[in-house]
């Protein structure tokens, strides 16, 4: 498609005085509070949105914590009972030797949130200064913090499995522990704050810039 | 600045903006953004069709991983059954009861209600009739749910658990596990096919003639 300004400047629906819709893009005059194409509500920039990502990431934050801290599961083997964190879980699993799975639930619960966390709020950081990261570079990390953020969701996952499954009353039984609340709440909160971001704050930090 | 063309012969770029004349884009090509690279169109022919085809072929396979046996643990002779839905319970005792609604609604119920909307918005156009009423809120309602539909993260958390009682006792895998492998290819087939944007633009063309 062809951009309605001149290279290399590339012309936006704002600068052009106009408004884009962020559902369907079709593109409206100035005014317009719904989308005659989709029904979606319709703002030239979400002015609230970075307010709301920063509620939602410390909402975020916080749950993490006791998701650290209180035990995923309870295993009872035999009687006896023995906890174990998200970390304690995978120490646990190298232990078994289980490298692939440990990496995959190391990375899901532990890498991915933490640098989401820091990612989220670098983007939010970035369009309220400016930054040395060039906008096509900051878009590709929001595109991978949009795409990323849900599969922290696995360990939960993991653990209501191994708890319906590992049901053999005396002999062994999984239980989920309260961690597991904490932390798919925690997943959640970021998912919502991911979402809030208007990604095309992003490019105009950018284009401020390049005016002078 | 040049006067622009009329309001219909532009598209915004939804992640940055960018202002485009919108031109038809033919099928089988791939019309994207030139500054942030995101897809705008990619009408392909038939995908109507097979984006139906697809939801449907997903919703039976939903049905069978439910009603179906998932996993099938042995410890000494002792067979310990669980179907999909026992997973969802898992948490119903004691604090975690609030996950089993989030559990219900992640695995099972947001994947279907995203299927069933898509039918519903598409079913009309690939027919070649007008769009049904509220065609607008159930297309917008399924993209919204897009995140929130986690049957493939369902399915890599079945991988890490199975590999976690491997040690423990015997597994085997029952045939909802199987539906629900194929269930995951096929929401990933249909929304590779699906363009959020032609489906709006058909959208628009239809309701108007
Ligand atoms: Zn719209
Ligand atoms: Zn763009």
């Amino acid at each position: 498609m062809e951009n309605a300004g001149h290279a290399p400047q590339i012309l936006t629906a704002k600068a052009a005085g106009l408004v884009g819709c962020v559902q369907c893009g079709r593109v409206h005059r100035p005014g317009v509070m719904v989308c005659d194409r989709c029904g979606a509500a319709i703002a030239s920039r979400d002015t609230t949105s970075v307010q709301r990502v920063w509620a939602w990431l410390f909402a975020g934050l916080v749950v993490y914590v006791p998701a650290n801290i209180y035990p995923m599961l309870r295993t009872t083997v035999l009687g006896k009972t023995s906890e174990s964190t998200i970390f304690g879980g995978v120490v646990d699993l190298m232990h078994h030797g289980s490298y692939g799975i440990a990496a995959i639930v190391f990375f899901a619960s532990i890498i991915i949130p933490c640098s989401k966390f820091a990612a989220i709020a670098f983007l939010a950081l970035s369009v309220q200064r400016k930054v040395r990261m060039s906008a096509g570079a900051r878009h590709k990390l929001y595109e991978v913090v949009e795409f990323v953020g849900r599969w922290s969701m696995i360990d939960v996952f993991v653990v209501a499995i191994l708890a319906s499954l590992v049901q053999l009353d005396f002999a062994a039984s999984i239980n989920p522990g309260i961690a597991a609340v904490s932390f798919a709440v925690s997943v959640a909160f970021t998912m919502i704050s991911a979402e809030s971001f208007d990604s095309r704050l992003i490019w105009d930090a950018d284009e401020d810039e390049h005016h002078g | 600045m040049a006067q622009l063309p009329a309001l219909d012969e532009l598209i915004a770029c939804p992640s940055c903006d960018a202002l485009y004349l919108e031109r038809d884009v033919a099928p089988g090509e791939t019309a994207s953004c030139l500054r942030c690279h995101a897809v705008l169109e990619a009408p392909r022919r038939t995908a109507m069709t097979r984006i139906i085809m697809l939801a449907l072929a997903a919703i039976i396979l939903m049905v069978a991983a439910i009603f179906f046996p998932f996993l099938e643990l042995e410890v000494a002779g002792r067979a310990h059954r669980a179907s999909l839905l026992d997973t969802v319970r898992a948490f119903s005792s004691g604090l975690t009861a609030p996950l089993t609604v989030a559990m219900a609604a992640l695995i099972v119920i947001l994947p279907l209600t995203r299927f069933g909307a898509i039918i519903y918005t598409l079913a009309p156009m690939a027919f070649g009739n007008h769009p049904w009423p509220h065609a607008q809120s159930a297309f917008r309602m399924a993209e919204a749910l897009r995140p929130w539909a986690m049957a493939e993260v369902f399915i890599v958390g079945v991988a890490v658990a199975l590999v976690k009682v491997a040690g423990l006792a015997h597994l085997s895998l029952g045939p909802a596990f199987w539906a629900f492998v194929g269930l995951v290819i096929v929401t990933v087939l249909k929304d590779n096919f699906m363009s959020r944007l032609t489906v709006w633009k058909t959208l628009d063309t239809r309701r108007k003639f």
